[in-house]
């Protein structure tokens, strides 16, 4: 008559969140793991640490800040488009606009208008949230599907004046780098690497804190209650419009502030930042990690980036060389692999690697307490 | 006593969080209508469309249901609709954009014939509006294309919900009488608001109550008792006598 | 005069090229709620199945029928991995819509990269018949004959699949399904084969796209597909999704907007336009020229 309820859990939902992950020796110490990652990402500039296969040379040489550094600037834009994807469940396919508006904004005011850096990093910020404000004002009068084409399509509006270069400023498909001359010169030249890399990871922090503080906060209630059911949100009185533009604007911001650093860190820009291929990198990031998760995107963030990098070396090295042509060839192509990881992950893992932890906690749950019934 | 043509027991349905079923049990007789009543909201519709697998995704189903020996349970729709359970959803579902005659020529399947003679028998009007698009009909008319479509085939039982909804009187009387005579070859599970309806068409009653069974037995008693239909379903049977 | 019969040709012919790519994923999308990222990927599968086997099929060649069997050899490999795709990929996920637009996400950026890596990343010349190099004088218009085989080419195509739509059983349940496709079900049909066809067909039409679009510009890459995959989105949201008729209208709209205000304005306006034109439909009409009926 009745089913015995077997101790484990259906699959767990895209959102899992990590306060409810089961306890053990591993909850307690979790709560700390973002304070020591944050420890170590301190002390990594001050390491001569080599790391063979993980990176090329010692930890503090510039090529490996520099690439930590880029790494880093993609997990805050992950975790700032998590906040319309995982967290207001907004499927927006545009949001390399933002960032590109960051790095061209920064780049042509330093570059071609020679304003000194922190006030075109204020202008560009600005603009980027306004242009956010307007676009999204105009895209979320659409929902679902007709929403992420809509937004699309604006961010192909940004790559073709990018690229037709309009009034000489872009530089067209030669992009343009940034002259130094405006920027202050610790954040300059080779030897200066590290100070980029502070300056990354002060803003992936940043990113980590509000994204975090806007999901704890009321209005971060509201835009879960979005995802899960907009028209319980509607029966409350409040209307999703406001809150869903809320949203758009400050993630827009956040990925046009993540464009100023990045634009520092390469010391300029280039058209495929517009590509709506970047735009597809942040979703597959974010689903890689979790959606909706506290550290999930930040973590694919990196960890996608990491790989994109490395996998080109991968590709290159003997042992890819070694294998038959029809493999080796394929496996040379960064995005050959992630996207085919990205699939795997799509059917395997729907909750992303943050929802890696509680299933193993569940394994070992299993293990312990033999299950009863079935 | 004969065997239920189709048995439902402890049907649970969680849609999104919400138990909208919590432990459903009823049978419905091999002939005749069995009636599904209750308030708004209760579960009617949840129930007829956990019957033939069209719970959402996002929902859970738990329970038995069983037409004859066959379990129906994580069956595909399309195949019980084959084994012979015949749907007509809530607000009639007639493809708008398709003709009365495309409308009855999808039910069509390979290896049987259809019925049309019997269809056109029960509604000659869709005979001659067979060019017609169907979002061009009125809602009486939609519900007759709506049944005649799934009397193409035979069915072994007819799930049907709220057949009357939103239609004047005097076609309501009309589909009555359809539903009435379709009844005397298969046996119908029916949605129905309308107590009048259900007065003329009812054999058996199951009421459901925040999802659960409050009560079934003879329909025609349950419209007797007044305080039990007040209760159960919030309008006295005094409204039912015209 | 002549400029404006030139633009507007040339216009039909890009609008040829939108709608081949347009008209499958509208079906796919309306039928089956998938939004195919991966279509791009059919397109460069057709365009490069053409480009070898031109010059590695025996029988095919770059001229003359062996042109012609080059390129039906194209549009099969197109709808073999579109039909592969769906059964292997997007079945497993029925009705889970995010997910689907998740694999062909990845599938997109996978499937590009391996174009890639087996044809490497530059242009490629195509091989092409002689006569499509050559201009046809149309009422004093000198117009390429690559645009006007495109056009040829879209005006049989939605012929064939207005008719396969309108006088067969699976036309028959794919117009239903579009409208409701759980009501099908419900009437007994396994909707999924339809899903099959919508994808077959559509892959089909994308890789004869990818041939003829290669054949007009002259060169392959691997990239071709994407940057036509987004005006074909924009087409097929103006069209309204579902809509093959829809997405014939808004394809020559498009193709010829983009056209004339390129020419007439500057460089890369017509392409503003087109989105402008998308905002303004969006806001106006928020289901496309002629979008889903709404299920009464």
């Amino acid at each position: 008559m009745t089913e015995v309820k077997s101790p484990e859990v259906p699959a767990p939902p895209a959102a899992v969140p990590s306060e409810l992950t089961p306890g053990g020796r591993w909850g307690r110490v979790r709560p700390f793991l973002p304070l020591v990652a944050l420890a170590v990402a301190l002390t990594l500039p001050y390491s001569t640490l080599h790391l063979p296969g993980i990176f090329e040379g010692a930890l503090n040489e510039p090529g490996t800040l520099q690439l930590l550094a880029v790494c880093m600037v993609f997990g805050g834009l992950a975790a700032g488009y998590d906040l319309l994807f995982g967290r207001t469940g907004m499927l927006s396919f545009g949001h390399a606009l933002y960032f590109a508006a960051g790095v061209y904004g920064t780049d042509i005011l330093v570059t071609k208008a020679g304003l000194p850096l922190w006030q075109a990093a204020l202008f560009t910020i600005t603009g980027g949230t306004i242009l956010a404000a307007l676009i999204g004002a105009v895209a979320l009068r659409t929902v679902g599907i007709a929403f992420a084409m809509v937004t699309l399509a604006f961010a192909q509006v940004g790559a073709i004046l990018v690229a037709r270069d309009f009034g000489g400023l872009t530089g067209g498909e030669e992009g343009l780098p940034l002259d130094v001359s405006g920027v202050p010169e610790a954040l300059v030249g080779v030897t200066n690497t590290v100070n980029l890399y502070w300056l990354a990871l002060a803003y992936l922090v940043v990113v980590v804190f509000v994204v975090h503080r806007v999901s704890g906060s009321p209005t971060g209630r509201v835009l879960a209650g979005l995802r899960d059911d907009e028209r319980r949100v509607g029966v409350l009185g409040l209307d999703p419009y406001r809150f869903k533009l809320v949203a758009f604007t400050l993630a827009g911001g956040l990925a046009a502030a993540g464009g100023v650093v990045y634009c520092l860190i390469v010391g300029g820009a280039s058209p495929h930042i517009t590509s709506s291929e970047l735009t597809l990198s942040l979703l597959v990031m974010v689903v890689l990690g979790g959606p909706g998760t506290r550290w999930g995107p930040v973590l694919g963030g990196i960890l996608y980036m990491y790989l994109d990098h490395r996998l080109v070396a991968f590709g290159a090295s003997e042992a890819v060389d070694a294998l038959p042509a029809f493999l080796s060839r394929p496996l040379s192509q960064p995005l050959f692999v992630l996207g085919a990881v990205f699939i795997l992950a799509v059917y395997f893992f729907p909750g992303g690697l943050a929802s890696l932890a509680p299933r193993l906690a569940l394994l070992r749950g299993s293990l312990r307490i033999p299950s009863r019934g079935r | 006593m004969t065997e239920p043509v189709l048995s439902v027991a402890d049907l649970s349905v969680r849609i999104s969080g919400l138990h909208i079923l919590q432990g459903v049990s009823f049978t419905v007789a091999p002939t005749g209508v069995t009636v599904l009543l209750g308030r708004n909201g209760v579960g009617k519709t949840t129930t007829l469309r956990a019957i033939v697998g069209l719970t959402p995704r996002a929902g859970e189903v738990h329970g038995t249901i069983r037409m004859g020996a066959q379990s129906l349970l994580a069956r595909p729709t399309h195949r019980l609709v084959r084994g012979g359970l015949g749907y007509v959803p809530e607000d009639r579902c007639v493809f708008a954009g398709l003709t009365v005659a495309e409308n009855l020529r999808l039910a069509e399947r390979r290896g049987t014939t259809p019925a049309y003679d019997r269809v056109y028998a029960l509604f000659p009007e869709l005979d001659r509006r067979g060019r017609q698009r169907a979002g061009s009909l009125s809602g009486g008319q939609q519900q007759m294309l709506a049944i005649g479509r799934v009397l193409l085939n035979d069915n072994r039982l007819l799930l049907i919900d709220e057949p009357t909804k939103g239609l004047a009187p005097k076609v309501v009387t009309e589909v009555a009488e359809v539903l009435e005579r379709v009844a005397e070859s298969v046996p119908v599970l029916l949605v129905e608001q309308n107590l009048a309806v259900v007065r003329r068409l009812a054999r058996d009653a199951v009421v459901l109550a925040a999802g659960k069974v409050a009560w079934t037995g003879d329909a025609q008693e349950l419209l007797l008792e007044t305080g039990l239909t007040k209760s159960l379903l919030g309008v006295g049977s005094a409204e039912v006598h015209h | 005069m002549d400029t404006i019969i030139l633009l507007t040709l040339t216009g039909l012919g890009l609008a040829a090229l939108y709608f081949l790519v347009a008209s499958g994923l509208s079906l796919v999308f309306g039928l089956a709620d998938v939004l195919n990222f991966a279509h791009g990927l059919f397109l460069g599968v057709g365009a490069y199945a053409t480009w070898w086997a031109a010059g590695n099929l025996p029988g095919a060649g770059g001229d003359g029928f062996g042109f012609v069997v080059a390129v039906a050899f194209g549009v099969l490999a197109g709808t073999l991995v579109a039909v592969l795709v769906e059964l292997v990929l997007i079945r497993p996920l029925y009705s889970r819509t995010i997910e689907q637009v998740l694999v062909t996400v990845g599938l997109s950026l996978a499937g590009v990269a391996l174009l890639q890596a087996t044809w490497g990343a530059d242009a490629r010349t195509f091989p092409r018949p002689e006569w499509t190099r050559q201009v046809t004088n149309v009422l004093g218009a000198n117009v390429p004959n690559g645009g006007l085989l495109l056009i040829v080419a879209a005006v049989l195509v939605l012929g064939a699949i207005l008719t396969f739509l309108r006088w067969t059983r699976y036309g028959l349940v794919i117009r239903a399904g579009v409208e409701n496709r759980e009501m099908v079900t419900a009437l007994g049909i396994d909707v999924r084969k339809a899903f099959t066809l919508v994808f077959a067909i559509g892959g089909a039409a994308a890789a004869l796209a990818g041939a003829l679009g290669s054949v007009y510009f002259g060169t392959v890459s691997p990239g071709q597909g994407g940057s036509l995959l987004i005006f074909a989105f924009i087409v097929v949201v103006i069209g309204g999704m579902g809509s093959v008729v829809g997405s014939a209208y808004a394809a020559v709209a498009v193709g010829l907007l983009q056209q004339f205000v390129n020419y007439y304005g500057t460089s890369g306006l017509g392409d503003i336009c087109v989105v402008g034109l998308l905002a303004v439909v969006l806001l106006l009409r928020p289901q496309g020229i002629a979008g889903k009926v709404a299920t009464a």
